[in-house]
């Protein structure tokens, strides 16, 4: 292979990338090596086990992707500014596509969410670590190096251009023989083992972890919503893991799983994908839904409305989101009796979902409610995501689907769920849980300037696409014409996307003003919140409680703290020693190996793939071999922690 | 912490905490490759037929050699339960005796598999020949996948037995890896039905 075919060339953007990615990669050296930083970093990042801490990696991880995601769908803004646009080229614009949706979903989306899940899920339920420590370490180094994998794709190689659904035959050797779709194939592969994982973790974690007095049914409904996601992370991975597989097989070892010759069945793909990809989506809300509970019960002053019915209408909804993939593809023919199925069950999950936009409501209804940044992105989450639901109810209808199927109409509706859902939900859960996890609070006004551009750009740019999907124009298509009509509601999508940027970036400066001028926290409780997460002092000690609180009913924090005002003092018992895992570095150097033999198949350099498969071998078996039982913090150093505590 | 007094009609492999955490997270691992294998089945069921005119099935198939893997496999989760039943015995010879047992059973099945693999590529039937043998090589080539990593994975695990005894660790990995091959047994006699004998009668 020459080396111009090696490296990405002939586009000036792409060379712009090149620059950039060395600059930042020479700055990041030099910063660490002149501050002297290398040793910090590897001891208490990289081989770190604490939940916390990577929880924190996850979200630092999720935000970079939400760049470049974002970047990405600007650059497509560019180009639909105008007709006849020739900033990007047909086949570039096919990538930039491909790499948003997918980028978004799995390296933006589902990072950020489990990652918050990290930081906070254990501190819910009054854990002191996950069940799996060191798997999820695994989980965070195989998320990190499979998005890295993928990322590389547009320098080196070329990016994948399929689009996110990588259908065939399009997505086949013969109609993309680059290797930009084995970097799809491999990269969600090896992200996808460290979700798998992730979601055993968590599930035997508030299971099995929960402190004994916490009842099932007094979970906070961010741990229950977590709870159910990881069930359906659980029974959903496996089909994609199957799904890349065979396509990697019939890519790279000449198969015939979703050929066009001998026997291959291309639908077969779609199926497989969806089967996948529908509770997918519903991985990436649940936990969105979780965090609206926490944070419109906490500034509304009031317990959640409808516990209960919280609970059963998100076992509902992962019940029914196996029962749906087919509406992805009303239009491929499966006929009238399949599709009427799928129509009606995709219609149902409009029920439990309406079950909880009224409890939402009535939560708020005579609540005393804060209009707190958090408070603001959950409160702009219900009208936005109702319009994202009901243009899907319309879309589920198989009949109606061939009208508004592959238009931007879909386009629009897939972000209004998506964006007031779950990007909303990571905004609201970083202004509300970021005190827990960095010590001061995000600026409020900064906040409200971003949340305010942010929901504007929001709605001006993919209002429209309604109605441009409705006047006819095709999702994919790189330009059209000027007597196409579409030219105002692109120029207006545009002013919007360019707006979202903008709010974006206000949070991004709000990160680094607040890490320079908010003051720190001192009571661990910034918001008089409810839940046992917001019990533990500021800072959070690494072994999360000194003692394990007791949890006596819903809001388990609110009780201790109308206990307390009663003058309920709990009495003062002696510190034990706490049991805590050791830091170990096998998780990212076996990361490390999955990339290398990423690599190595996506340029089908079998001596490169054998290298790293070994090498994850190797350190499989070093961690069996691998006796250690972690350590005891000491009284001593409890009492010591505790006094520099607040609390 | 591990101060608890466990009765002594507890196993080893549940006295630690770690034990019973881990034992219960394979078990939700086991469900897990429940979904993996149920849609690799999916796929082989639906490529039945699809052999683009090369060979079938019905021409390939010989009822003794599967009927010897299947004998292998299913003697070997017998003998695997043995081995538990000895370790909870504490009786680590009995351990070694019929894990050694159960590894041996498990070479001879992936010999008689790897020796069908041949035979049928020789006769024509590869991976790559039509979409019904992909789905054929890459369903049962997954579950002997399984059972090549889990012999390795065993044996690595009788090294630990015999350089500690019988302990709650030790105990707690043998009896991880005994859900997973019968787990693999399980497995295999799907194979068995909807594979063999289905495709013998095709």
């Amino acid at each position: 292979m020459k080396l111009d075919e090696f490296f990405v060339t002939g586009d000036p953007l792409i060379y712009g990338a090149d620059v950039s990615i060395a600059l930042t990669m020479i700055g990041a050296i030099f910063v660490l090596t002149y501050f002297k930083k290398w040793k910090w970093l590897w001891t208490e990042w990289l081989t770190t086990v604490d939940h916390k801490k990577l929880g924190v990696m996850y979200i630092i991880a999720a935000v970079l992707m939400l760049f470049r995601g974002g970047v990405d769908a600007l650059l497509m803004r560019a180009q639909l500014t105008v007709p006849d646009s020739s900033f990007l080229d047909a086949n570039h614009y096919n990538e930039i596509f491909t790499t948003h949706g997918t980028i978004m979903i799995i390296f933006m989306a589902m990072p950020f969410l489990i990652g918050l899940i990290n930081v906070v899920v254990p501190l819910q339920i009054g854990a002191r670590d996950v069940a799996y420590p060191f798997l999820n370490a695994v989980s965070f180094w195989t998320f990190f190096m499979g998005a890295m994998l993928f990322n590389i794709s547009f320098v080196i190689g070329g990016s994948p251009s399929a689009g996110w659904t990588s259908y065939v035959p399009l997505a086949g050797l013969e109609l993309s023989p680059g290797v930009g779709q084995n970097y799809y194939l491999l990269g969600l592969q090896i992200a996808g083992i460290g979700t798998l994982l992730t979601g055993i973790n968590f599930l035997v974690t508030i299971l099995k972890m929960r402190v004994p007095s916490m009842k099932l049914m007094q979970m906070p409904m961010f741990t229950w919503s977590s709870l159910i996601t990881m069930v359906i992370i659980i029974f959903a991975f496996p089909v994609l893991t199957v799904a890349l597989a065979l396509m990697t097989f019939d890519r790279l070892f000449g198969s015939h799983f979703f050929t066009m010759m001998d026997g291959g069945m291309p639908m077969l793909w779609a199926n497989l994908f969806w089967i996948w990809g529908h509770p997918e989506v519903y991985i990436v809300i649940l936990p969105a839904f979780g965090m609206f509970s926490e944070i419109i019960s906490t500034f509304a002053r009031k317990t959640l409305f409808g516990y209960k019915a919280m609970v059963y209408s998100m076992v509902v909804i992962a019940g029914l989101s196996f029962l749906v993939w087919v509406h992805h593809f009303f239009t491929m023919g499966a006929g009238g009796a399949v599709n009427s199925f799928f129509s009606i069950t995709t219609m149902l999950i409009a029920v439990p979902t309406g079950v909880k936009i009224f409890n939402w409501l009535f939560t708020l209804y005579k609540g005393r409610i804060r209009f707190t940044t958090a408070m603001l992105w959950s409160l702009a989450f219900i009208p936005n995501f109702v319009i994202g639901g009901v243009t899907g109810v319309m879309l589920a209808m198989a009949a109606a689907d061939y009208q508004y199927h592959n238009t931007y109409f879909l386009v629009a509706h897939f972000h209004y769920v998506l964006i007031s859902g779950t990007v909303y939900a990571c905004f609201a859960g970083l202004y509300f849980w970021y005190p827990k996890m960095f010590n001061h609070r995000l600026n409020e006004r900064l906040g409200k300037w971003s949340f305010w551009i942010f929901v504007a750009g929001f709605n001006l740019c993919f209002f429209p696409m309604y109605f441009l999907g409705l006047a006819g124009m095709p999702r994919r298509i790189y330009t059209y014409g000027i007597g196409d009509g579409w030219m105002s509601l692109n120029v207006l999508a545009t002013f919007g996307g360019v707006l979202m940027g903008i709010g974006f970036l206000i949070l991004v400066y709000n990160i680094y003003y607040s890490f320079r001028y908010s003051p720190r926290e001192t009571t661990g409780d910034p918001w008089d919140a409810r839940t046992l997460e917001w019990s533990t002092p500021a800072p959070v000690p690494h072994y999360n409680f000194a003692h394990l609180p007791e949890a006596k009913g819903h809001d388990a924090f609110w009780i201790m703290k109308e206990e307390k005002k009663q003058g309920k003092a709990p009495e003062k018992k002696p510190y034990k020693p706490i049991h805590m895992p050791s830091y170990s570095g096998v998780p990212i150097i076996m990361s490390v190996f999955f990339f290398t033999a990423g690599f190595g198949m996506v340029f089908s350099w079998h001596w490169m793939s054998i290298l790293g498969l070994v090498g994850v071998l190797a350190t499989m078996v070093i961690r069996s071999f691998d006796y250690d039982k972690g350590f005891y913090v000491s009284v001593e150093e409890i009492e010591e922690t505790e006094k520099k505590t607040t609390l | 912490m591990e101060s608890v007094e466990y009765s002594p009609n507890t196993p080893l492999e549940y006295q630690s905490e770690t034990g019973r955490l881990n034992i219960l997270g394979f078990w939700i691992f086991l469900g897990a490759e429940i979904a993996l294998f149920s849609t690799l089945f999916a796929t082989y069921l639906v490529l039945v037929g699809r052999t683009a005119g090369g060979p079938g099935p019905e021409e390939l198939f010989e009822i003794s050699g599967v009927l010897i893997e299947t004998f292998l496999l299913l003697t070997s989760s017998f003998t695997c339960g043995l081995a538990i039943h000895y370790m909870r015995n504490h009786s680590l010879k009995g351990v070694f005796l019929w894990i050694g047992v159960t590894l041996a059973l498990g070479l001879g099945f992936l010999g008689f598999e790897i020796y069908e693999f041949v035979h049928y590529i020789h006769e024509g039937a590869a991976l790559t020949t039509s979409a019904y043998w992909s789905g054929f090589f890459v369903l049962v080539g997954t579950h002997g996948a399984h059972v090549t990593m889990g012999i390795a994975w065993i044996s690595l695990i009788l090294i630990q037995l015999k350089q500690r005894g019988l302990t709650p660790d030790t105990t707690r990995k043998v009896f991880i890896s005994s859900l997973y091959w019968h787990f693999l047994d399980v497995v295999w006699i799907f194979i068995f039905t909807a594979v063999y004998l289905y495709g013998m009668v095709m």
